[in-house]
């Protein structure tokens, strides 16, 4: 790593898509690109398709890319939590395999985590993996995988010892999910999308050598799954929507983002769309009411103080500081805000809120933040999961008494489901 | 009674709640919600004729039952409990409600009866689009015409205004005061179509009026009391709805969570748990205070310390926050089966959602709430 200003990079990141950017490239030919050059990741290593930039250069390697309207890689959905469980845990012959595709969009992925019985308490998966033939042969179920339904590869949580305590008796799995013992089924939520499924293993096949991290090292590998998905729920965030740019790039992208990224179309609204308050109360003629304002006002300025906190934690981040459960701050205002904001928007929607669709003056965009806001408290770890990490793990007050980790798995009480 | 039930309220109560697990059922309610009427003609038929459901609060010289507002309250809780798709709130609470107070005897002579044996389904079309139920802001006019009116404007969010034969639709006199009309449905100049809600157990409606020909119901000065007390009335019937199904989320909530198990224990136990729950009770019974309250002021006013106006709002307003929040607290309490659409919470939620605005925001309650308080 060199000596090197924000001015520096900024000046590099332009006269390299001087260079190179060309609409009218292909997206996965751009993206490849991307790769080579090192400034697709750019705080990734060198050796792994980055440049070994700090992490805070990343957004501004962005920023210019926007600026030039440049298309960047793949970053929405489960590949980014695969990116950094992989980075993280994966062996040479895992970044080999999985790096590329996920960066270049050919590859997608899904989290097999959560299951009927387990969902708050993952670590209770009873999905098993038994090794039997020099492979790994998985049975049971999971449930709410988002994208499983057009996932190529899943990142599997399954029990491979029973008689082991609950969290040691994990292994994390890199799976197939284009394969005969593996069957999708997907499941309609409440606001009429349908992004997440069931997944159900018969005997599916996982080799060897795509277990990540060791035997019984499951949990661990997926705290840092879990560390990643918080922290990027802390509504930061940006959604692809596609820009309507003309060129054949755009033209793919936009393609990919009416296909694979289908399931995350309601993903803006579920944040409670804080940005479109005060254009909305203009709209609907009650800018001036003040209790419309005082919603507003309040829902405001939850939205932006969640945001500088978490920039806050990022910048802290960049720093060099090391992460910790500090993400499950940022979730959990997250899901403040949403609720704010919901509230915000019923009353400026007055008598209109009754109305979904064409209907409700807006196309149906607040309809739809009305009953996707439920959805961020519960997914990636509900709020009450979230308080308990915050005072237990960053306020360090004693923890609940456990009577799950005492003995053996197998003699945990548990849900009859399945 | 206002902080209590008689024996024959509580009876009918026990009778309306066995006859909606029995009839009306959530698969029943599902697929009901999926058809295009939007509820069960049978099972309408069978409340009104043989419950009385339809008539409850109509007089008996016109072909009702006689009863008070608390007894049409009771049955709006139990509708609302079991998110009954039907046309009772708005032909029997609604437009009934508009009918008997603005009408003639001989006007109320021809149009109640039918309403009160369900037979006829009426739709009371009032609210305006985007300014809602405020009678200040209505711009719909009525001009005379051969001493018969005419109507002209755009009325929206009429509840079960495409199931209705008969409309009472609220509009500007000439000289500024508000009219209350009835026409029929297929009227000449009255165009209507369904409006996309956000629940589909509650059927809406958009009508434009275009020279449709009405009657005046009552006299020009009828309309402004009469549109106030149907108001407070739907206002009361509609905190009861709320209740009712709040406390049925609330029940439904409990029941889930007395059953799954997480990190080895029931998620019951978590004191996190317990605390939502009572805060949950709580607020229900609040709310519940305040609907009964509000029914009692609406059938005697010298019993109560407010007036209706005052205790109806407050009651809209406590019913439609708590709703919200109780289904809010039911959907996180289920986890992520909450979140589906198989799940039967998100049904009540979306009554919650619509019933926040229907009939005007709590802030607009509050406000009216304090206009009208007795300091
Ligand atoms: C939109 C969406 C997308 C999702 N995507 C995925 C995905 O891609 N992959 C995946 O694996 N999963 C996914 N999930 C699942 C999600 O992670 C779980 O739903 C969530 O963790 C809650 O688990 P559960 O549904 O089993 O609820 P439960 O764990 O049964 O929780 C029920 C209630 O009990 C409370 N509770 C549980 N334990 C405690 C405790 N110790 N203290 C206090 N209260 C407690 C919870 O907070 C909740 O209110 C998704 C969920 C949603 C809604």
């Amino acid at each position: 790593m060199t000596d090197f200003t924000e001015d520096d990079i900024r000046a590099q990141v332009r006269a390299w898509l001087t260079d190179n950017w060309d609409p009218e490239r292909g997206l996965v030919e751009w993206r490849n690109m991307l790769i080579e050059s090192g400034w697709g990741v750019p705080h990734w290593p060198e050796e792994w398709h980055g440049r070994g930039l700090p992490v805070g250069m990343a957004p501004v390697v962005e920023e210019e890319f926007d600026k030039g309207g440049a298309v960047g890689v793949a970053k929405m959905g489960i590949r980014t939590l695969a990116a950094a469980t992989i980075l993280e845990h994966g062996t040479d012959l895992h970044k080999q395999r999985f790096l590329r595709g996920i960066l270049t969009g050919e590859e997608t992925w899904c989290q097999l985590f959560s299951e009927p019985g387990s969902g708050s308490d993952l670590a209770g998966a009873v999905t098993r993996a038994d090794f039997q033939g020099g492979k790994w042969v998985i049975n049971g179920q999971k449930v709410w995988n988002t994208s499983a339904h057009h996932a190529d590869f899943g990142l599997l949580l399954a029990r491979t010892d029973w008689d082991a305590v609950k969290h040691q008796g994990l292994s994390y799995f890199l799976l197939d999910m284009r394969q005969p013992g593996v069957e999708v089924h997907q499941l309609r939520q409440m606001n009429g999308h349908a992004s997440f499924n069931q997944v159900f293993f018969t005997d599916a096949v996982v080799e060897p050598e795509y277990q990540i991290g060791g035997l019984g090292e499951g949990w661990k590998v997926a705290t840092t799954t879990l560390m990643h998905e918080r922290r990027g729920a802390d509504g930061v965030r940006r959604y692809a929507t596609g820009s309507d740019r003309p060129g054949r790039i755009y033209e793919e992208e936009r393609a990919e983002v009416a296909t694979v990224m289908a399931p995350y179309v309601w993903y803006p609204q579920r944040t409670g769309r804080a940005d479109l308050l005060i254009e909305r109360a203009k709209a609907a003629g009650r800018w001036d009411d003040p209790a419309v304002r005082q919603e507003v006002a309040k829902a405001l300025t939850l939205a932006r103080t969640a945001e500088w906190t978490a920039r806050r934690a990022r910048e802290a981040q960049q720093l060099g500081l090391p992460q910790g459960p500090e993400g499950s701050i940022g979730k959990l205002a997250a899901s403040i805000v949403a609720r704010a904001c919901a509230r915000a928007h019923t009353m400026i929607a007055g008598p209109d809120a009754m109305l979904t669709g064409e209907d409700d003056g807006t196309g149906g965009v607040v309809a739809e933040i009305l009953v996707s806001t439920p959805a961020i408290s519960i997914a990636g770890g509900t709020d009450e999961i979230q308080r308990n990490i915050i005072s237990e793990r960053i306020l360090s007050m004693p923890k609940e008494a456990r009577h799950d980790t005492d003995r053996p798995f197998r003699d945990v009480p548990r849900n009859q489901v399945g | 009674m206002k902080f209590s039930f008689s024996e024959e309220q509580t009876e009918f109560r026990n009778m309306l709640r066995r006859f909606l697990n029995d009839r009306s059922p959530t698969t029943e309610v599902r697929r009901v919600m999926e058809t295009e009427s939007g509820y069960d003609a049978e099972v309408w038929r069978m409340m009104a004729e043989e419950l009385g459901v339809a008539a409850i609060h109509i007089p008996e010289a016109y072909g009702g039952a006689g009863f008070g507002v608390s007894e049409l309250a009771i049955a709006a809780e139990e509708a609302g409990r079991a998110l009954l798709p039907s046309p009772f709130f708005g032909s029997t609470v609604m437009a009934a409600t508009a009918i008997a107070e603005a009408g003639t005897d001989a006007q109320k002579q021809a149009l109640l009866p039918g309403i009160a044996s369900g037979g006829t389904i009426a739709a009371l079309a009032a609210a305006e689009p985007g300014t809602g139920w405020n009678a200040d802001a209505f711009t719909a006019t009525a001009r005379p015409d051969n001493g018969s009116w005419r109507l002209a404007g755009r009325k929206s969010y009429v509840l079960d205004g495409m199931a209705a034969s008969l409309v009472v639709a609220a509009a500007r006199l000439p000289d500024g005061g508000l009219g209350l009309f009835s026409l029929p449905a297929d009227s000449a100049g009255l165009a209507r179509r369904p409006l996309q809600s956000m629940d589909p157990t509650r059927r809406l409606a958009q009508m434009d009026f275009d020279g449709a020909p009405a009657d005046l119901l009552g006299g020009p000065e009828a309309g402004a009391p009469a549109w106030a007390r149907t108001l407070d009335v739907a206002a009361v019937c509609l905190a009861g709805e709320m209740v009712g199904g709040a406390e049925r989320l609330r029940e439904d909530a409990l029941e889930y969570v007395s059953m799954r198990m997480q990190f080895g224990r029931s998620i019951a136990s978590f004191q996190v748990t317990k605390h939502k729950a009572a805060d949950m009770l709580l607020e229900v019974e609040l709310a519940k205070a305040a609907a009964y309250y509000a029914a009692a002021a609406a059938d005697d006013d010298d019993e109560v310390d407010q007036p209706l106006p005052a205790l109806a709002s407050l009651a809209k307003a406590t019913a439609s926050d708590t709703y919200m929040q109780t289904a809010i607290h039911a959907v996180q309490m289920h986890g992520g089966i909450g979140f589906t659409h198989d799940n039967d919470t998100q049904l009540w939620f979306k009554r919650a959602k619509a019933s926040e605005a229907f009939l005007g925001t709590a802030a607009d309650h509050r406000e009216r709430m304090l206009q009208h308080w007795n300091a």
